[in-house]
């Protein structure tokens, strides 16, 4: 029987390109269901009454979402290139950064970006990524797990590559690459990985998205 | 890593060693205090699981321990699960998955299928993210139209849990079916809080009319052994309703 295995989102959400490079990664086949989160398909609404939200992964009818849940889900059922670590300690380390990512991170990085550079905005993003500047520092690895891709480069692997595109929308530099050479090394090795690559918006896309976001605030 | 955590613990932490052996060093120490609902959580586990541990108490007035800051310094938070020579782990949530990794064989909280497991994270996000933060919302919100709206919230979020736990419950007691699971373990440990702050609210989050199967639930997990052994008195929870309150206080 083969799996049926469809993705609903938008190709501008970070979270559901975490999602699309844990697909690639496992070389699963899938169908994208792009979303308009303006107005939601009754698809969606069905299959994630909860929350509402995206990415949601269906598997043989059988709808996750969460994308951290669905990345865990994904690496139970499909073996083939590992997502989590093996080893339980390394896996809730990887479970913890992967969480003060995205309730301290990307929060910040956010809030930076849709500030439009505000100085207090910029600190506290600069604050939290200096966390991850850090591990990554002491790590000393290619990735944030060892030699290969797993959970938090996923998670976060790209984001000087995300932040890079709003910063070319605004005109302004929001990260500065100087203060984080780690975190900035580290969106490079990550981005040249295939199943990343893949994942990704395009760069052009991702600015007119940017553009299109920032001519709404003004 | 060096464990430079180990090496200084302030006079003002005591050790409660709560289940029998008194080891001069202890696989597993639990740093936590006791009205934290995420310390009782673990504890739950751990004493599901009867996993041996040592328990180390914060004392909340002496400010956080060196220990507490060394091991988790992105959070500064208690719980924080201490293995043997390992450098911390920290999240409640994450811990109890961690204590099901290494012993599996000791009462298996997660459930075994990846869809059943992957339901399991997913309502535990929901709980951690948006059920419990309504609690210290009404808690600090002030004006009653304010509390007004977060009860109707609370009322929307029962009942999604309500019909979340007769799907998983599948007729039987708990979350996890006939026996104590992982999501009985995640909102369990929230009881005696929620109950503390619909007393203080005029408000009943189980109400047995609105949510009939999860008041039943309630009480079921209210008195079990494994988590009513480690659960905060009224006392306890009072005065540490006092220190929030300074911490963080009422908005304006």
């Amino acid at each position: 029987m083969t799996d049926e295995v469809k993705l609903y989102g938008v190709e501008v959400s970070p979270f559901v390109a975490r999602v699309k490079i844990a697909l690639n990664l496992k070389g699963i086949n899938y169908e994208f269901i792009q979303e308009d989160l303006d107005n939601k398909s009754p698809d969606l609404l069905k299959y994630n009454p909860v929350l509402k939200k995206v990415p949601v992964l269906v598997h043989n009818g059988n709808p996750i979402s969460e994308s951290l849940v669905i990345i865990e889900y994904i690496d139970e059922v499909w073996k083939g290139v590992p997502i989590m670590p093996k080893d339980a300690y390394e896996k809730a380390q990887a479970q913890f950064w992967a969480k003060v990512i995205d309730d301290k991170c990307h929060p910040a990085v956010l809030k930076a970006i849709l500030s439009h550079g505000e100085e207090q905005a910029v600190a506290e993003a600069d604050e939290q990524l200096q966390f991850l500047e850090n591990e990554l520092k002491v790590k000393g690895s290619k990735f944030f797990g060892g030699d290969n891709i797993g959970l938090v480069d996923i998670c976060a692997g790209y984001t000087i590559f995300w932040v890079g595109a709003a910063e070319e929308a605004l005109g302004i530099e929001l990260v500065a690459k100087d203060k984080f050479p780690k975190i900035t090394e580290w969106s490079d090795n990550c981005i040249n990985c295939q199943a990343v690559k893949d994942g990704l918006p395009t760069r052009d896309g991702l600015v007119a998205f940017y553009n299109r976001l920032f001519g709404k605030a003004e | 890593m060096l464990c430079v955590y180990i090496r200084h613990i302030s006079p003002s932490i005591h050790h409660l060693s709560l289940m029998g052996s008194m080891s001069n060093k202890s696989e597993i120490r639990l740093l936590g205090t006791t009205a934290s609902p995420y310390v009782n959580r673990v504890q739950f586990a751990l004493n599901l699981k009867s996993i041996e541990y040592e328990y180390v108490q914060e004392d909340l007035k002496a400010g956080k321990s060196e220990l507490l800051l060394t091991s988790n310094p992105v959070h500064k938070k208690v719980p924080v699960l201490l293995h043997a020579d390992k450098p911390p782990i920290c999240e409640s949530q994450i811990i109890v998955e961690y204590l099901d990794e290494i012993r599996p064989d000791l009462y298996q909280l997660l459930p075994s299928l990846s869809l059943d497991r992957a339901n399991s994270r997913f309502w535990a996000t929901y709980i951690d993210t948006k059920f419990f933060p309504l609690y210290e919302e009404l808690r600090r919100t002030t004006k009653k139209a304010g509390q007004d709206a977060i009860k109707e919230e609370m009322i929307d979020a029962t009942q999604l849990l309500e019909e979340a736990f007769i799907k998983s419950s599948n007729g039987k007691a708990y979350f996890g079916g006939d026996r104590v699971g992982y999501l009985d373990v995640i909102l369990g440990c929230f009881l005696r809080w929620i109950k503390h702050v619909d007393e203080l609210n005029d408000f009943n989050t189980f109400d047995e009319v609105r949510v009939p199967e999860l008041a039943k639930w309630a009480n079921n997990i209210w008195s079990h052994e494994a988590l009513e052994s480690v659960a905060p008195g009224k006392e306890t929870l009072v005065y540490f309703f006092g220190l929030i309150h300074v911490y963080r206080p009422p908005y304006q």
